[in-house]
């Protein structure tokens, strides 16, 4: 493999080889500064007067949580600073899932990019789709037929259900109401049977594609979703039952990992994170895409910007998306679903047996993919966990020359260090739940 | 971009400038995004006009290795260099985005860092750092964040070939 070095000074003038939590002792005052004053716009000297008051450092002790503890949702690795049970400092260290994807989909067609992508957050596969092909189609200029939308609405919107459902499964047994686990588990493997039953696929679905989606809408999945969406309002009534009203879970969930407004915008907190602190920002309402103005939902905010807030807004926006899910089903137009672009859309297999035509667009398809214009274009959607971005340059060719994409469990993994400061470690464990980090899309 | 003459929507434009400018910086539109296009020197400066104008949130912040691909579309007066940092700033008031991009050259790839601004980008940051070898001055932790942390080579520059096993015949062409 060649490598590229940068000029020696690069390396030599950066502290590459540290990216641990330093002793108290070596860290100097800008550390700290970054670790507890940015956000709150201190001055060097009053960050490291926050710092001095444990005096003696051998008084506290550096300790991991992760790679492998059960409640870091995969492979986070949370340096801990204690003193006693008091997190003092603390530090995410990530990479353990870094498999390369943007450099990967630099090398794969507008064709193969989906199947690459819908791997990075696999607890909601359909955004991540969603977010690339809209980028694509934005550098084209694709106009999409209803149909198409509307699926693809539906289908996001069943799959926030389940992302959703997911984390009040692990959050659940992180806290400790283990019995959560399995009706967070049971939910969202039903939406996962309706996925199945729509594209084929439990996960990585790779089922919304440039110009449209993959097929049709098999028959009879009205009747799957319309019984999904009967069955959900008992039990999420049962949750709030189980959960909400809960003393303990309210003891274990309020006043837990508070961040406020100021803070989250200021280190680009999205999604529930940021709606928990009283902002009311929704892409799908304040930016809408797809057809997210046409649908009436609500956006769920809370005040107190804590765990419990959080743990409330993902459970109300599953209800939320059941009124928009409902809506979809109502009002699914008919029509293609995908666009009849021949130079983007492969022709249907049938065609191929009887048109020259059809086999030369196939086969050039998928040898060469199709060209999209140059450009560059950075597209947005609402993920279930946040602002999810895709910044693509196009050189003119089959392959984008940069594909990037901002996920919003990268950045809402910065205000970690700031909720966890001055708590318990057993509050740590419930504030990282409370940020639903997917690792898969950190490390990307 | 590829527009031979961009509208010239800020009000703050003087009449007879030909060139659009926003804040002392080239501008053009690019699908209804603004995009500013200030120097290295100007870069902090320019962010922080943009933040009291409104542009709280820095949704974004990467960088392109544009090594085989020079021939870009630029406003007048911008010279390209083979790095560029792109950032995505977003104002929760006017819902309006806009875009940053910055030259940085290939023999001395530095640009002060936006911390101090938008704290966080301190993450995005680091992995621009990673991936591309872009220092950022300023930058108060500047290590490699997704690779390991003896890893040679920035993954994301266009000459770092992707990981291939070698195949045993003649002719085969070399990995990129």
């Amino acid at each position: 493999m060649t490598t590229t070095h940068g000029p020696e000074w690069l390396r030599a003038e950066t502290d590459e080889g540290r990216q641990e939590l330093t002793d108290r002792r070596d860290t100097p005052p800008h550390e700290l500064l970054r670790e507890t004053g940015a956000v709150l716009r201190m001055s060097e000297a009053e960050a490291a007067r926050l710092s001095e008051e444990p005096a003696a450092s051998d008084e506290t002790m550096i300790i991991n949580m992760g790679p492998q503890h059960p409640s870091t949702h995969g492979v986070l690795r949370v340096m801990l600073e204690l003193r006693g049970e008091e997190v003092l400092r603390s530090k995410p260290v990530i990479g353990y899932l870094h498999t390369g994807m943007e450099k990967t989909g630099e090398d794969l067609t507008y064709l193969q990019g989906p199947t690459n992508v819908t791997r990075m957050d696999y607890a909601a596969p359909f955004f991540n789709e969603l977010v690339y092909c809209m980028a694509v189609e934005e550098l084209i200029g694709l106009e999409l037929p209803p149909r198409a939308v509307w699926m693809r609405m539906l289908l996001c919107e069943l799959n926030r259900m389940s992302s959703h459902f997911l984390f009040q499964a692990t959050n659940g047994m992180d806290i400790g109401a283990i019995s959560m686990m399995l009706y967070g588990w049971r939910e969202r493997d039903e939406i996962l049977q309706v996925f199945e039953k729509i594209t084929g696929l439990r996960m990585n679905h790779n089922f919304i594609r440039v110009g449209g989606v993959a097929a049709d809408l098999p028959d009879g999945w009205e009747d799957d979703v319309l019984r999904m969406l009967d069955a959900f309002p008992p039990r999420l009534d049962e949750y709030d039952d189980l959960l909400t009203g809960q003393p303990i879970w309210r003891e274990r969930t309020q006043d837990v990992g508070v961040i406020t407004a100021e803070e989250a915008v200021a280190l680009g907190a999205t999604g529930p994170i940021l709606r928990s602190t009283g902002v009311p920002w929704d892409l799908r309402r304040t930016m809408p895409y797809l057809a997210y103005d046409e649908v009436d939902f609500d956006v769920v905010v809370g005040s107190y910007g804590d765990a419990f807030d959080r743990y409330a807004i993902r459970l109300n926006e599953i209800r939320e998306s059941m009124k928009i899910v409902r809506q979809c089903v109502e009002r699914m137009p008919t029509g293609d679903y995908r666009v009849q672009d021949k130079k983007v859309t492969p022709p249907p297999r049938s065609r191929i047996d009887e048109s020259m035509e059809a086999l030369i667009h196939h086969f050039k398809l998928f040898t060469e993919g199709f060209k999209v214009p140059e450009g560059e274009v950075y597209t947005v959607v609402e993920s279930p966990r946040g602002e999810l971005g895709c910044y693509i340059v196009s050189d003119g060719g089959p392959r984008p020359y940069r594909m990037h994409i901002r996920g919003p469990s990268f950045v809402n993994l910065q205000t970690l260090p700031h909720m966890l400061r001055g708590g318990l470690v057993a509050d740590a464990v419930a504030a990282i739940s409370s940020v639903d980090p997917i690792m898969g899309e950190v490390d990307r | 971009m590829t527009d031979a003459d961009p509208p010239a929507e800020h009000e703050s434009v003087p009449e007879e400038n030909v060139l659009p400018m926003r804040h002392g910086v080239p501008v053009t539109e690019e699908r209804g995004v603004a995009v500013l296009f200030p120097t290295r020197e100007r870069y902090v400066e320019v962010v922080r006009a943009l933040y009291d104008e409104g542009f709280r949130f820095c949704a974004d912040l990467t960088a392109v290795d544009y090594l085989t691909h020079p021939g870009r579309a630029l406003p007048e007066g911008v010279e390209p260099e083979r790095f560029e940092v792109v950032v995505q700033l977003l104002s929760h008031e006017d819902r309006t985005r806009c875009r940053v991009r910055v030259q940085i050259p290939h023999d001395d790839p530095v640009i002060p860092t936006l911390w101090p601004v938008h704290p966080g980008t301190e993450a995005p940051e680091r992995e621009a750092f990673d991936m591309f070898g872009i220092r950022f001055d300023g930058h108060p932790d500047l290590t490699r964040i997704l690779m390991p942390e003896d890893w040679d080579g920035y993954p994301l520059r266009k000459d770092y070939a992707v990981g291939r096993i070698p195949v045993q015949f003649k002719g085969v062409p070399p990995p990129r």
